[in-house]
């Protein structure tokens, strides 16, 4: 496999990524170039129901976010072990089969303590 | 083999670029949104050499999860616009010089790999016939079973860490418990009641 | 796919499974039995593990496709890290009550952590070395930080997980340099590529080991990558400061030395050099800085910071005798300041740990047994007789003479008559000021009296009678010197 093929594979992807970029492009340009342009201050303000912005957007997010998102990310991690093993598991055999229930067995461990813990329940 | 160039310039360009704006950013969550730029540049540089795999894992893991991660920290800290502070003014001459012997140590090596030839240069990244992921999957649950189920146990110690840190129970939280809610209360029977006549 | 060779590691295989069982019942069985019963369960998983160890048979042994080997100098350092975490465990079971961090959690952390440092020992590959030192590292930075609600804990945690983090980022820098000039990751293939390279492969290969030793250096808080070490050892909770002062050391020590004369046996000239200034770094700057503290913790810090200095000593000296003191001062290392921590772990005054010098003061009234094994680690670390310490660093102090470093030997000589000083004006608070507020008297527990006293006994045993322990030192540092 020549490495001219092997970019050529990705050919669809990189026009498609032309495309998403010049679309963006044009729809910002497009209405820069079409529409009148009269800034004012008053245009950018946050709108609540006629009364002034009473504090910022920006709260504080609560910890249980970050718990939730970092025990998503380990199963994501866990997961992406999972797919060179699902192509060549017909090369690995029984062997490699079993290397894998291991290691998901480790993390069902760490499941279960999850699980009883209650760090996956949202109180 | 120019067009692998030109966007081999192109995906090292962007993934500096916005690597630099990461650092001096003002705004946190301008800082995260750049890091997902340079993610998906490095993305794009190991398509180049071939390693497809770690390219899409990158776009998965990191992008798909990690910056998710990284953004929930920046909002829970409750950061604002920051201005850039003095000590990374003052510590930019530092910075500058330890980036200057690295840069130098780099140069160092490169000049080394070409004349260094015959030592490991020829380890390619696709081996022919198999696509990258097979190749990678015929290895690391045979020959890397070590590392493979010491990268499960590393896991394991991240899931442990994240609930030890900061799971807390709320005392004063109501929380649903089925079985108690489902199961039939001591005292109550029931009784056939006759047509007309009340209990 | 050849049948893979697994029996060798029984050890840390062992370990691991146990760990995942005691997370099993941990959070399985009843609150109120698992604040005891798993601490108690996970020292008798080290327990055995370190007799498998021990059982091992001789000779240098690989196992999952050399990734992993076991030989006589794997044990010795092995059994170190065992010891350790067992004599932690057992001590710490009052105090963490006492400071409400009995949960489940810890001794099940501690144990991975200990896994990964068995598995650094016994890697020959740098990628199982690489896992092994992420596993060893993990569960530490949670145990800094096992204490939440106290903002200093919280912060060490931190702390040493940020530095820690940029460190294995030099070090996987280091290893993947070192990869790229050797073509390939495992200790013989670098070793083979690194034994008559040419001018440039050097160069290259060169700057990869620094960046590997600098994050080596780091685990090991050898000067100048110390910053973190006061800082964790003060906020972490003081029994898992205790097993920050040993275990991630020797395991640290342990890879060094199996690099060094493994697969850097080729480039000789170079880590010298790295061994040699760190060593310098180390004796200065744990010398000079523990002399100001007036917080026990800290003090210990910097004393490690300079104990690290005369065991990278031995290293520096690149014989076999110098590896030999290394080992005999690991040994000792091992046991003075376990015990010291220990003693410290037993002392509290109104729920807060007695931590500063004045909190000892008159300490020989009120605790006669903890004053006088203080004094005795103490005159162990400072290296005066009649304690192991003292030959302890004859014999890294010897092997620099030999290989023709007077200068170093002779800087070990002068920082250890610093070093007496801080040392001794602890022992001179605890016998001749007088007593200040009492000591709460529920900390101290008969398992921490009796751990402090057994390594006391140790400390004076192994001066009067050294030759099994040498003898057994030798062996080890003689199996990298095939």
């Amino acid at each position: 496999m020549s490495s001219l093929n092997y970019l050529g594979e990705y050919l669809p992807i990189f026009v498609f990524l032309v495309i998403a970029l010049a679309f963006g492009v044009v729809a910002i340009a497009g209405s820069w170039l079409a529409a009148k342009q009269k800034p004012d201050a008053v245009k950018l303000a946050a709108y609540e129901c006629g009364f002034e912005a009473f504090d910022d957007a920006r709260r504080k997010f609560d910890v249980r976010f970050y718990l939730v998102s970092i025990l998503f990310i380990i199963f994501d991690l866990e997961v992406a072990f999972l797919f060179p093993w699902a192509i060549s598991l017909s090369k690995i055999g029984l062997y490699g089969f079993w290397s894998m229930m291991l290691f998901l067995a480790v993390l069902t461990v760490g499941f279960i303590y999850e699980w009883k813990k209650g760090a996956l329940e949202w109180e | 083999m120019i067009i692998a160039s030109l966007l081999f310039y192109l995906f090292a360009a962007v993934c500096i670029g916005s690597a630099v704006v990461v650092v001096t950013a003002r705004n946190p969550i301008h800082s995260v949104l750049f890091l997902i730029l340079a993610f998906f540049n490095a993305a794009g540089l190991f398509v180049l050499l071939g390693a497809e795999f770690l390219a899409m894992i990158l776009v998965i893991v990191y992008v798909g999860a990690v910056a998710v991660l990284f953004l929930f920290v920046v909002m829970m800290l409750d950061v604002e616009a920051l201005a850039i502070p003095d000590t990374l003014k003052r510590n930019a001459a530092v910075g500058a010089g330890i980036g200057f012997v690295l840069v130098a140590e780099l140069v160092l090596v490169a000049s080394g790999w070409v004349s260094g030839g015959g030592t490991g240069a020829s380890v390619l990244a696709i081996p022919g016939d198999v696509t990258n992921t097979q190749a990678l999957g015929a290895l690391i649950y045979t020959h890397y079973i070590y590392p493979f189920q010491g990268c499960g146990l590393v896991l394991l110690v991240a899931m442990i860490g994240a609930i030890v840190l900061t799971l807390r129970r709320r005392p004063d939280t109501k929380r649903q418990d089925v079985s108690t809610q489902v199961a039939k209360p001591r005292g109550v029977r029931l009784v056939k009641v006759p047509t007309g006549s009340g209990v | 796919m050849t049948p893979v060779v697994f029996l060798p590691a029984l050890p840390e295989l062992f370990l691991a499974l146990a760990s995942l069982g005691l997370l099993l019942i941990g959070v399985l069985a009843a609150p109120e039995r698992t604040a005891k019963g798993i601490p108690l369960l996970g020292a008798l998983a080290l327990a055995v593990t370190l007799a498998l160890v021990i059982q091992a048979p001789a000779g240098r042994a690989e196992a999952f496709y050399g990734m992993f080997v076991t030989d006589g100098f794997a044990v010795f350092a092995e059994a170190l890290v065992l010891l350790a975490a067992i004599a932690t465990l057992l001590a710490g079971l009052r105090f963490n009550a006492w400071q409400g961090i009995d949960r489940f959690e810890l001794p099940v952390l501690v144990l991975l952590s200990v896994t990964g440092m068995l598995a650094m020992i016994t890697a020959n590959d740098l990628i199982s070395f690489y896992i092994g030192l992420e596993l060893q590292s993990l569960p530490l930075y949670v145990l800094a930080a096992f204490k939440r609600d106290s903002a200093r804990s919280t912060e060490a945690g931190l702390k040493y997980f940020v530095l820690s983090a940029l460190s294995s980022g030099l070090l996987l820098f280091g290893a993947s340099l070192l990869y790229g000039f050797s073509a390939g990751t495992s200790y013989e293939a670098i070793g083979h590529a690194l034994v008559q390279p040419d001018a440039m492969t050097a160069i290259g290969a060169v700057i990869g080991l620094v960046f590997l030793l600098a994050g080596v250096a780091f685990k090991l808080s050898a000067a100048p990558f110390h910053m973190w070490t006061p800082d964790v050892y003060e906020g972490s909770p003081t029994s898992v400061t205790a097993f920050f002062a040993v275990g991630p050391k020797v395991a640290a020590l342990a890879v060094f030395a199996r690099l060094a004369f493994g697969p850097f046996s080729g480039l000789a000239a170079a880590w010298h050099d790295v061994a040699w200034l760190l060593c310098v770094a180390s004796l200065v700057v744990g010398g000079f800085a523990a002399i100001n503290q007036t917080n026990l913790k800290r003090m210990m810090a910097y004393s490690s910071i300079s104990h690290v200095g005369f065991a990278l000593m031995g290293l520096a000296a690149g014989t076999e005798e110098g590896l030999r003191g290394m080992l005999v001062y690991l040994g000792v290392y091992t046991f003075m300041n376990l015990g010291t921590f220990v003693v410290l772990l037993g002392l509290g005054r109104d729920g807060a740990i007695a931590e500063s010098l004045s909190d000892l003061a008159g300490l020989s009234k009120t605790r006669p047994g903890a004053a006088l094994a203080l004094t005795i680690f103490f005159l162990s670390l400072a290296g005066l007789p009649p304690t192991a310490g003292v030959f302890a660093k004859m014999f890294v102090l010897l092997p620099a003479l030999h290989a023709g470093m007077p200068g170093l030997a002779i800087l070990g000589i002068v920082m250890s008559a610093v070093a007496c000083f801080y040392y001794l004006r602890v022992v001179k608070v605890m016998y001749f000021d007088e007593p200040g507020l009492p000591l709460d008297a529920d900390v101290a527990s008969g398992t921490q009296q009796a751990i402090f006293a057994l390594a006391a006994c140790v400390v004076l045993f192994l001066c009067v009678i050294p030759g099994p322990f040498l003898s057994i030192a030798g062996a080890a540092a003689h199996t990298l010197f095939p």
